[in-house]
Formats: C-alpha cells, structure tokens, sequence
C-alpha cells in the first residue's frame, strides 16, 4: 500500500525553514548532499537536514498509517471469502499488511519519534493515510481489485523506494515490495477467476473496477505542476520518479492486464498512441480526490472510528500487560537482591 | 480398515476440522481490531494455522467419506445440524479475555491431542498431527502468556478473564467424549486414551491458571451437543456470513 497526497501543497514541514545557516551547517549540508549524491545510504545516527528527517518521518508513518487502516477494508471479507483457500490467502494478506505497519513504524522510530505518537496522530485524525482506503468494499471482487489495482499502483510507487536514500527505509521496502507484488498477482488471480467465471461473477469484476479505476489513478498523487515537493525530495533521492511517470508507467503496465480479463476501462477517452507508445487517458477529477482528502470520503469516519473503537477497546489489555511486567520485574529485583 | 472404522474416522475427522474451522472464523473476527498492532499479526496467524488445519482435516474426511465432498463443499455446504464442532469455539469473541480465555482452553487440548496424535496407526491423521502440532505448541504459549498477563494484571483485567473463564468452563467437558464408535478409534490405535488426554489438559490448565492467580472453577454441569449437531444460536450467524457467496451464486467457482 502507499500514500498518495505527499505532496499536496497545503502539506506542512518539507520546506526547510527560511532561516540562516551556519556555515558548520553548510558544510554539513555539502556533504550530506555529496553522499546522497553517490548513492551511499543515509544511516540513523548520520547528520541530516531537519527538512529530510520531517520528510521521512511525513512519509514513512504515512505509509505506516496506510498499511494498517488497509486492513480494514479487506478484513472486510476474510469471514466471508468463498472457499477456504481463499480464506487462507486473504488472511496471509491482510497480517502482511500488519507486518509491514509494524516494520515501518519501526523505521519511523528511528528518526526520533515513537510509534505512539504517530499512532495518536492516527487516532486525532491529524495525520493521513492513503485516501483509497477511504473507498468501501461492498462485494468480494473489491479483494481482487485492491489486489490488482492498489497493490500495483502501490508497487510502481514502492519499488524505486527500495533505492530510497535513507537506509531503514529502503531496507524495510525492500521486503515489503516482495510482498506486494506477491499480493498483486494474488489480486489478478481471482479477478481472472471471475471474469472467466459466470455472468454475475464477470459483472461483479467489471464492477470492481469501475469504482476502483480512478482512485488507484489518484494514487499516485497530483499532477506534476501541482506538486509541491517534487524537486527538493528528487534531489534528497527520496523519491526518483515524478508522480505522472510512475502513473503513466501504471496505465501502461495495467491496460493490456484489463484487456487479457475481457474487462472495460472505465475511461472512453483510453487509446494507445503508438508514436509514443503509451496509453493515452482521461482528465482525473481532482475535485473528488480533494474532497476525501479533506475527509468527505465515503468511509473516512468509519476507517478512524474503527481504528479508535479498537485502541480504547483495547486500553485494559496494554494497561494489564504493564502492570503485569511491572510486577515481574519486581519480582526479578527481589529474588536478585 | 474396516467401513465402520473408516465412519468413525470421518466422524472423528469431521469434528476436529469444524472445530478448527470455526475457531480460525472467530479470531479473524479480530483482523484489523486487536488492542495493539502485535496482537492483530498474532491472533490472525493463529487463524490462519488453524484454518490451514481444518482444510487437511476436511480434505481427509471427505475422502474417508468418499461421497466426492472436497474441503469447501463440507464447509459451505452444510447448515447448523451438519457441522460438528465444539459449542466452546463457536461462543462469540465478546472482548479480549474472553478470547483468550476460549483460546487457552482449546489450545492446551488441541496441543496435548495432535501431541499424541503424532503416533496414530492412522498415517495420515498422524500427518497432519506432526504438522498442527508445531504450530499449536505457539497457539498455547500465545494464549496461555496473555492469560497470565491478563489475571495477574489489573484489578479489572483480572475480573474479566475470571468472568470468561467461568462462562465458558462448562464447555470444556464436551472435548473428551469418545462415544462407542471413537472408543474402536482407540482401541485401534488411532486415537488417545480420553481420560489420559484429559489429565494431561487439566495439568496444563491448571499450572497456567496458578500462574495467571485464577481459580480454577468447579467441574459441575457440562454443555454439550456440538459434537452431535446440536448447536447454539450462535452458529447459524457464523454460518451466515461464513457461506454467503457459496449460496447466493451456487454455481460460481472462486
């Protein structure tokens, strides 16, 4: 999974602040730029730029976030996946998801924040996520969508990550592009079963994918023009390709997949140029990526709402396991002293 | 083996896959809604184990059976009175301890049972043990370490596992049952002795509830059914949501 919206203008903390810089700073800055620049990885302990450690920590518990309310929609129907191998793969997928929550909130950490903070940010609703998520999962062709579709989109994303200049980063996406590409293959897997099933099951399939075409587009954030950190994050090597390469590259890589399922893109203005060799689309309403961006998406309260339900349900458990601890290490003392 | 050998088998088969089947159903109940971000990659892997268990379990009894039932005809196939579960893994999930205390009195059965089902005549019941049981030794010292967390905890964490272990201790008697065609399963070999595998859980469980500073409560009346097709309400609802896909587009393949 991956979080689109970085780069909306109204976003806070990339711009380093206008103020003066020392010239130990300066020198420092020079050479952080200069291992970037050959390709060494940035460690945690190494000097950074504030600006890049904000940035990381921005995107990194983003994506962190993004993992872990994903799991909701497709928990969705792991108590009613259609047969038990199904099931089974479903489940490996959605604790996958949790797994990498788990890793990159880690790699979160070691930036200098804690992961209950971020998760508290979460719970606010003060930080974001992946607004895809924010899309409800009325029937069981959505699994096979999210699969295909937002895993995909989320691999083209992830997988120039792996090169990601700060070192537990790239680390982490390393393992996680393994993953998603395994999920994404699962994800087309059963969009081939049902569009090579029944009539209903192939109705079911082209109905996922008009309600998942557009939001996966979105994915990949604004336009080029309308991005605002595009530059200074390229050149930190955070992040390599632009948002409307990596989307293009999707379309492309997506089209013939549609094709091969008998599926209809969603788009009547979709045609393959064949000067250029890509595909050509449509113009993306933005009005609708803002608005559930500003959380007017069909299911943003329920995503927090659920996410909170669990934490305060959960707050006697973390209070007893503490307690618990406290009262074993009181114990060691004890026997020690 | 002989036929009425080989039905006892499938019965036997039969319960133990529903049983794991319906337990991995309640905890992924869970998946997306567990107290911290651990306990949700925890409790559905244990899901997912348990899952896996019962598509050998039902594989296995649909050949003994050799009616061409495979693993999803018997699970989204059959209503209330076909499955043959215990009544102590449909119980709903209610909160945390309730969970984990289910989980905890099934899994110090299931590990003492696959422990010793690994030496079964039977080699492809004894298969399938020497695989489940690994992966239960991890179930029962999940579930058995948050029982001691969660009774010597809080005052409140304490009071709720004590409630859910009184709740559902009365459906513990119904995991060592044998009726006449399981005791052949035993006398051959294929199955433990009850009362052996019932010493051998009462020892586990009542060593982790010393631990977890609970009372281990009074053996009085018992609830049972589940092994026969007789069910609690609550079932028909797991069933409901489990088969729904199955049913509405009968003739679908997923």
């Amino acid at each position: 999974m991956y979080t689109q919206g970085l780069d909306a203008k109204t976003e806070q903390g990339a711009q380093p602040s206008p103020r003066l810089v020392t010239e130990d700073e300066a020198r420092l800055q020079g050479r952080f730029q200069e291992r970037v620049d050959a390709e060494e990885k940035i460690e945690p302990r190494d000097w950074m730029p504030e600006g890049y450690r904000r940035t990381l920590v921005r995107q990194i518990s983003q994506h962190a976030h993004s993992e872990i309310v994903g799991m909701l929609p497709e928990g969705n129907w792991v108590t009613r996946a259609p047969t038990l191998r199904r099931k089974v793969a479903l489940l490996a997928k959605v604790q996958d998801e949790g797994g990498h929550g788990l890793y990159l909130y880690s790699a979160a950490e070691t930036l200098g924040v804690s992961r209950d903070e971020l998760v508290g940010q979460l719970l606010a609703g003060k930080a974001k996520y992946s607004s895809i998520f924010n899309y409800p999962t009325p029937t069981w062709a959505d699994i096979g969508a999210i699969g295909w579709l937002v895993d995909g989109a989320a691999i083209m994303n992830q997988v120039p990550l792996c090169r990601c200049s700060y070192g537990p980063y790239a680390r982490a996406m390393v393992r996680i592009c393994r993953e998603e590409s395994f999920h994404q293959r699962q994800g087309y897997e059963l969009m081939l079963a049902l569009a090579q099933g029944t009539p209903e099951q192939k109705r079911m399939a082209q109905d996922a994918l008009n309600r998942w075409w557009w939001p996966s587009l979105m994915m990949f954030g604004p336009s080029d023009e309308q991005s605002a950190h595009s530059s200074q994050n390229m050149a930190w090597k955070i992040k390599r390709f632009s948002n409307d390469e990596l989307r293009q590259r999707f379309v492309d890589a997506t089209v013939p997949q549609a094709e091969f399922l008998g599926l209809t893109i969603p788009d009547p203005e979709l045609r393959f140029n064949a000067g250029t060799g890509h595909y050509e689309f449509g113009a993306i309403d933005w009005t609708e990526f803002n608005e559930i961006l500003k959380g007017n998406g069909p299911c943003n309260r329920e995503r927090i709402e659920a996410r909170r339900k669990a934490w305060d349900d959960g707050a006697w458990v973390r209070e007893a396991a503490v307690a618990h601890a406290a009262k074993r290490q009181q114990c060691a003392l004890k026997k020690a002293g | 083996m002989s036929t009425d050998l080989k039905e006892a088998l499938f019965a036997f088969t039969l319960r133990l896959g529903d049983t794991s089947l319906v337990l991995g159903h309640r905890l992924s109940e869970w998946c997306g809604h567990a107290p911290e971000l651990e306990e949700d990659i925890a409790l559905t892997n244990v899901a997912l184990d348990l899952v896996g268990h019962a598509r050998m379990l039902l594989t296995y009894a649909g050949e003994l059976e050799g009616k061409g039932r495979d693993e999803d005809r018997l699970a989204y196939r059959r209503d209330v009175f076909d499955y043959r579960n215990h009544l102590l893994v449909e119980q709903p999930n209610r909160d945390f301890g309730h969970t984990i205390v289910r989980q905890f009195l099934h899994d110090a059965w299931a590990v003492e049972l696959y422990g010793r089902l690994c030496a079964s005549t039977d080699e492809t019941l004894a298969g399938i043990a020497a695989k489940a049981v690994k992966e239960v030794r991890y179930h029962v010292r999940h579930s058995g370490d948050w029982l001691v967390r969660l009774g010597d905890g809080t005052e409140i964490s304490h009071a709720k596992v004590a409630d859910a272990l009184g709740r559902l201790w009365p459906y513990t008697g119904e995991m060592f049952e044998r009726d006449e065609a399981e005791q052949a399963l035993v006398a051959a070999g294929i199955l433990p002795d009850p009362a052996e595998l019932k010493a051998a859980w009462t020892a586990r469980v009542e060593a982790v509830l010393g631990e977890a500073t609970l009372d281990r409560p009074a053996d009085g009346w018992m609830q049972k059914g589940g092994r026969r097709g007789e069910h609690s309400e609550h079932l028909g609802y797991l069933l409901a949501e489990m088969q729904f896909l199955p049913r509405a587009y009968p003739d679908a393949n997923w």
